[in-house]
């Protein structure tokens, strides 16, 4: 009994500190639509224009489709995929909490869904508007 | 008469696998993660090994959009196909040209089943393309594609 209290001071500092860099590492993953803007700002160096993100999303670009065409104009509802028909759930932030909380979704789905509708990368001013967008609906 | 019974009995039991339109579908969560996003989860039985193989390897350009994801998650999926792939069951599993048909709708088993499906039907609003499995086959996101839940929208 006496030799084990050593031990287990070492056994729970090792958890402290495990506890802290998991609660850290958790902190750094779980990011906020905020977030996002903040981080799209910061890359364009310009403030985001909701008026110019809501344009964007609601017309055609370069390509066949709009984002509007699967997210429909209001992103407060449920889309849907404009060639299989398959149910997208909202995407505005307001109507679905777990939207735009992980950083790995976001460019994944920017990536690919810029490519479908302009053929190309969006530029970080173009998502700061459609975050700017999406964050201003009620 | 024991003969002249037989017949038909036989037939009916040849036709049952056929009519046992079910698949099981392997539990995968990258599989369903990545792959139910734009679509229901085609069951990897409605494909052979091939196929699925070119499948994976053109994501980028996955009928006309980008379907790109990360290369571990896209290695993962590709050995979940392969494994479960449908061999030979499916039919044809080449075009004219030799390459791995990509298009489950141009299956030898898939024409066979839907001979009876017009162009008309196929235009549907309610269908759109006969890539949208569920819009008949109810059951079709459970790999269910049975007779009895087949329900043909107007």
């Amino acid at each position: 009994m006496m030799r084990s209290t050593p031990f287990m001071e070492t056994d729970m500092r090792h958890i402290s500190i495990l506890a802290a860099l998991l609660i850290a590492a958790g902190g750094a993953h779980a990011e906020s639509p905020r977030d996002f803007l903040t981080r799209f700002e910061k890359e364009a160096g310009a403030a985001a224009s909701p008026e110019r993100g809501a344009r964007f999303f609601t017309t055609k670009q370069s390509g066949e489709w709009s984002c509007a065409s699967c997210h429909t104009d209001k992103p407060t509802q449920v889309g849907r995929h404009a060639k299989t028909d398959k149910a997208i759930t909202a995407l505005a932030p307001v109507a679905n909490a777990e939207r735009f909380t992980d950083a790995a979704k976001v460019d994944k789905w920017f990536r690919r869904n810029c490519n479908d509708t302009l053929s190309r990368l969006c530029t970080a001013q173009e998502k700061a508007d459609v975050m700017g967008w999406l964050l201003s609906l009620k | 008469m024991t003969r002249q019974l037989a017949l038909p009995f036989l037939l009916a039991a040849l036709s049952l696998p056929a009519l046992a339109d079910s698949y099981s579908l392997p539990k995968n969560v990258a599989f369903e993660e990545e792959c139910t996003s734009c679509h229901i989860a085609y069951p990897p039985q409605m494909l052979d090994a091939r196929s699925w193989q070119h499948m994976m390897n053109g994501l980028a350009n996955h009928f006309g959009t980008d379907a790109s994801i990360d290369d571990r998650r896209r290695t993962a999926i590709a050995d979940f196909l392969a494994r479960n792939s449908g061999g030979r069951k499916t039919g044809r599993t080449v075009d004219a040209k030799g390459n791995p048909l990509l298009r489950i709708t141009e299956t030898a088993r898939f024409e066979r089943k839907h001979r009876d499906v017009t162009a008309a039907t196929w235009k549907r609003a309610s269908i759109k393309s006969p890539a949208n499995c569920a819009a008949c086959h109810a059951q079709a996101a459970a790999g269910d594609y049975s007779e009895r839940s087949i329900s043909i929208p107007k």
